[in-house]
């Protein structure tokens, strides 16, 4: 039987999308077989990040409303045979699925797929609800900034409050080069503030920008450093012992005194 | 402080947000802003002195933490017996 992962973090833009698509890409690329499912309806997005959007026949309303069967709302990613994507439909609200669709859903999933990956609207309404109702396993995205921290916080007590926790964090667009100025809140601080177990951490990084214009998932590009912390997290998963990744930036030793001068740090 | 600080009298902002959070995550998580914790120590003073003498200006109510459960934590000296209205 699969595990049902859901993506959430309260706040919008911090990076849940992306994280769903290069976690499913880092576990399909690991052998497993995942379904990435898009609860974000009405305002769809994870088709684009995964560069699947021209493929799309039906979606998510459409299974729930019977217009099509389970199978042929599945996209199947053809860089990776074994990733597929249920996208969420974009002209309807969240009102068109409630949360026990979501466990059906995820019920007849599980027993084909590894890993069934929910990518979770922001805010705490319905669609939050819908996202998290059939999930085995929950991970909270958010970045080291107040606000994020704070609607995580609030995330983190309603899943508790769902007896689906303990979440687990992960901490995206950590800038090392501003956490060492001490003008960005740290790891630590984070883990600390929210007093859950951290997953993993992924860097600035320019690269997920650039892939995520391509449509291709950041850990399909060896050299990215975000790539490489999305990996470690699907093998963490696994349930493998993942060493956490230095989060230091690769610069010679004058530049950085000069930077760390220049910057009076 | 360091020695950054001491130089330009800036407290760097990661410090500032973590300190800033920390409390408003406090309330947040119990839904019990300042104000309300104000009320609630005025109420708990009022209900203790029926029973024992305190000192009200000593009193001390605040909402701790140990990972994430929460604690109301109250601090209520009692009044000293040579102190004591006879």
């Amino acid at each position: 039987m699969g595990k049902v992962l859901t993506i959430t973090s309260g706040k919008g833009g911090v990076g849940k999308t992306t994280t769903t698509a290069n976690i499913g890409a880092a576990l399909a690329g690991l052998g497993k077989k995942v379904v990435c499912i898009d609860a974000d309806i009405g305002l769809r997005n994870l088709d684009l990040v995964l560069g699947l959007e021209n493929r799309i026949v039906y979606d998510l309303v459409d299974v729930v409303e019977g217009r099509c069967r389970l199978r042929q709302a599945m996209i199947r990613d053809k860089r990776l045979p074994e990733l597929y994507l249920i996208p969420a439909a974009q002209t309807r609200d969240k009102t068109a699925v409630s949360p026990s669709d979501m466990v059906e859903i995820c019920d007849e999933l599980r027993r084909e797929f590894d890993w069934v990956l929910i990518d979770s609207p922001a805010g705490i309404e319905r669609g939050f609800r819908n996202a998290i109702a059939p999930a085995d396993e929950v991970v909270v995205v958010t970045n080291p900034e107040v606000s994020s921290v704070r609607d995580a916080d609030r995330i983190i007590g309603l899943i508790e409050a769902e007896e689906k926790g303990p979440a687990r964090l992960i901490i995206n667009r950590l800038d090392p080069r501003m956490v060492r100025s001490g003008d960005m809140l740290s790891v630590e601080d984070v883990v600390e503030l929210l007093a859950i177990e951290l997953l993993g951490v992924i860097p600035e990084d320019e690269s997920i920008v650039i892939n995520t214009n391509r449509g291709m998932p950041v850990v399909l590009n060896p050299k990215s450093k975000a790539g490489q912390a999305f990996h470690n997290i699907a093998r963490r998963l696994l349930g493998e012992k993942v060493p956490f990744m230095p989060i230091e930036e690769e610069s010679g030793g004058l530049r950085k005194l000069l930077g760390r001068w220049l910057r009076g740090g | 402080m360091g020695w950054f600080e001491r130089l330009t009298g800036r407290e760097r902002s990661a410090k500032k947000a973590k300190d800033r959070l920390r409390l408003v995550l406090i309330h947040d998580r119990t839904d019990l802003p300042p104000a309300r914790l104000e009320a609630l120590k005025d109420e708990l003073i009022a209900v203790i002195s029926r029973y024992v003498e305190i000192e009200p200006q000593a009193v001390e109510i605040q909402l701790s933490q140990d990972g994430r459960e929460q604690y109301l934590v109250a601090n209520i000296p009692l009044k000293s017996p040579g102190r004591r209205r006879s």
